[in-house]
């Protein structure tokens, strides 16, 4: 059949090249100290201020307030990346089954105003949803920062396609044995979807770790900056500085970086799973 | 009760945080609000016609076409051109794959961020490259310069989502397809714009769509950091403008129109969406 060619393996490696060397060059920036970088650019080799710049940016206070350091916002995300997946994945698993499972007077206007949400992102509604969560107090909350975020419905969509795929004499045979909503939820359709609350786990994780505009406005108070929030900070204490502290700011976006992809590397076939099925 | 129950979450965070800060946008996009927050008048469309008409907006949404026409087009062809390759090769497939989509987990704006080291004025390589050519780069006060950067980040982020439904829809053609066409057609270049490409048709169009929405608006983190809190004269996304009017300017009634009207786009984004999903599911 198709004879691979050199060619074939340059273009692959040309493409490689063009996706790691920028954060092969973000690191190796970030091990360096900052008059070394003002004076010779970007570096392309490992320096020896790695523990140095990566123990100033974890454990360092830093930020306006010099109240919050990498460790804090570190936190954060992870209470960000995991309470946005959790919600998320618990009230759309419990409104898909809903959706799918029950007959009830108003099930579609319920539907509709649910997936109605997959039509407007929050980027457009920005300014009311923060008048809202304002007058709400939820402002500088861990609640205010990840509640409105669940409000879309990707999940439930997602959930929604697994339920309807799961054959009906399942229902059926757990009817006969007796079980109710309750059990045939907890026993039958929870395990069978262990592999799609995986995969949808691992998207969603990264979708809230990599937040940016929604914790920018909500949160003000640097002891709930998330890392990805901090990247604003970055730029105008480290890099806005008279001789820009790159190698922190590069430490830092390490940092902000590494738990997703760790996460997107290790669970590769979850990770490729969830986001094309999600995506339907 | 049960599946009231059962829906009662979903439901009331989607009405709080979703349906009335919709409906909200839509109100106050006829409304001009006082500015010290005293009261606000009805004033029609003129909202939408100030918008409209200013050349402000205008400039920003015609660098938002540029901005997204550069960034899906070119995504979507470097992702198809190494899914091909990468699905023809057999040796280190997966180290290839594995390669090629981790900077999906790269946050915008930390993508942004190595963006502003990279195109760095004093310390950036890009900048040094360039400047053998000739090209002087000034990023923050070029417009040209800074377009420039804005787009390759976001196009470096977006390849990895692209290459990864690519690859998926060049894995689910079938094998027996593939060796009939080969038998039939020698050439490997018109196999794959007459039989692999058209297969992959409906891919490609989902594709589109999922880069549209991404060029408007998940690029916010990238167009923010790059222009590094100083929109000025730099070029600017329509997002980014509903943030700068509604936050910065304080002008309620204005960012609102600009959402409505943004709220209409991905209207018909999403219906058209949904129609190619079905058909999608149906070429299947």
């Amino acid at each position: 059949m198709y004879k691979l060619k050199i060619s074939d393996h340059l273009i692959l490696l040309t493409g490689v090249f063009f996706m790691v060397a920028p954060v092969v060059l973000t690191f190796m920036t970030s091990t360096h100290d900052a008059i070394a970088i003002y004076k010779g650019g970007v570096q392309f080799l490992p320096g020896d201020k790695f523990l140095e710049n990566y123990e100033t940016v974890l454990f360092q206070a830093g930020g306006f307030t010099q109240e919050v350091n990498g460790f804090v916002m570190l936190k954060n995300s992870m209470i960000l990346g995991f309470g946005f997946a959790i919600g998320k994945i618990v009230i759309s698993m419990l409104a898909a089954y809903a959706i799918v499972y029950f007959r009830f007077p108003f099930a579609s206007v319920c539907f509709w105003i649910i997936f109605a949400t997959l039509l407007l992102p929050l980027e457009v509604r920005i300014l009311p949803s923060y008048e809202i969560v304002q007058s709400l107090g939820m402002v500088n909350t861990y609640s205010g920062l990840i509640v409105p975020l669940i409000a879309s419905a990707t999940g439930t969509f997602f959930f929604r396609q697994f339920f309807m795929s799961v054959p009906d004499e399942l229902l059926e045979a757990a009817r006969i044995d007796g079980a109710g909503p309750w059990k045939f939820f907890k026993d039958i359709l929870v395990p069978l979807s262990k592999t799609m609350i995986a995969a949808i786990f691992i998207i969603m994780f990264v979708f809230g770790w990599n937040q940016y505009l929604w914790p920018t406005l909500i949160t003000t108070d640097e002891s709930l900056f998330t890392l990805v929030r901090g990247i604003k900070q970055i730029l105008q204490v480290w890099v806005g500085a008279q001789i820009p502290a790159f190698n922190e700011a590069m430490a830092l976006a390490i940092l902000a970086m590494l738990p997703p992809v760790l996460i997107v590397v290790i669970f590769q076939s979850w990770f490729v799973k969830g986001l094309v099925e999600s995506d339907k | 009760m049960v599946p009231y129950m059962l829906l009662l979450p979903q439901l009331a965070i989607v009405t709080i945080f979703f349906l009335w800060p919709a409906a909200e946008a839509i109100q106050s996009s006829f409304y001009l609000e006082d500015p010290f927050g005293f009261g606000s008048t009805f004033v029609g469309l003129d909202n939408f016609t100030d918008m409209l008409t200013s050349t402000d907006y205008g400039r920003v949404a015609r660098f938002t076409a540029v901005f997204t026409f550069f960034v899906t087009f070119l995504s979507l062809g470097f992702a198809l051109l190494l899914a091909v390759k990468a699905d023809k090769v057999l040796r280190g497939a997966s180290t290839y794959k594995t390669l090629l989509m981790w900077v999906y987990a790269v946050a915008p704006p930390v993508a942004g961020l190595i963006g502003v080291l990279l195109f760095d004025q004093h310390v950036g390589p890009m900048v040094d490259l360039f400047a053998m050519f000739g090209w002087k780069m000034q990023i923050g006060v070029n417009y040209f310069d800074t377009s420039f950067a804005m787009i390759v980040t976001a196009v470096w982020k977006q390849i990895p989502v692209n290459f990864i439904f690519f690859l998926s829809g060049l894995q689910g053609i079938s094998k027996s397809v593939q060796e009939a066409a080969s038998i039939d057609c020698r050439s490997g270049f018109r196999r794959f714009w007459t039989v692999t490409f058209p297969l992959l048709a409906p891919t490609g169009f989902f594709l589109l769509i999922i880069n549209i929405t991404y060029a408007f608006f998940d690029t916010f983190g990238i167009v923010d950091v790059i222009v590094k809190n100083e929109p000025g004269n730099n070029p600017v996304t329509l997002v980014y403008k509903v943030y700068l009017d509604g936050f910065r300017g304080n002008d309620l009634g204005g960012s609102s129109a600009q959402s409505v009207i943004l709220m209409a786009l991905v209207f018909i984004l999403t219906i058209i969406q949904f129609r190619l999903i079905e058909r999608r599911v149906h070429y299947t």
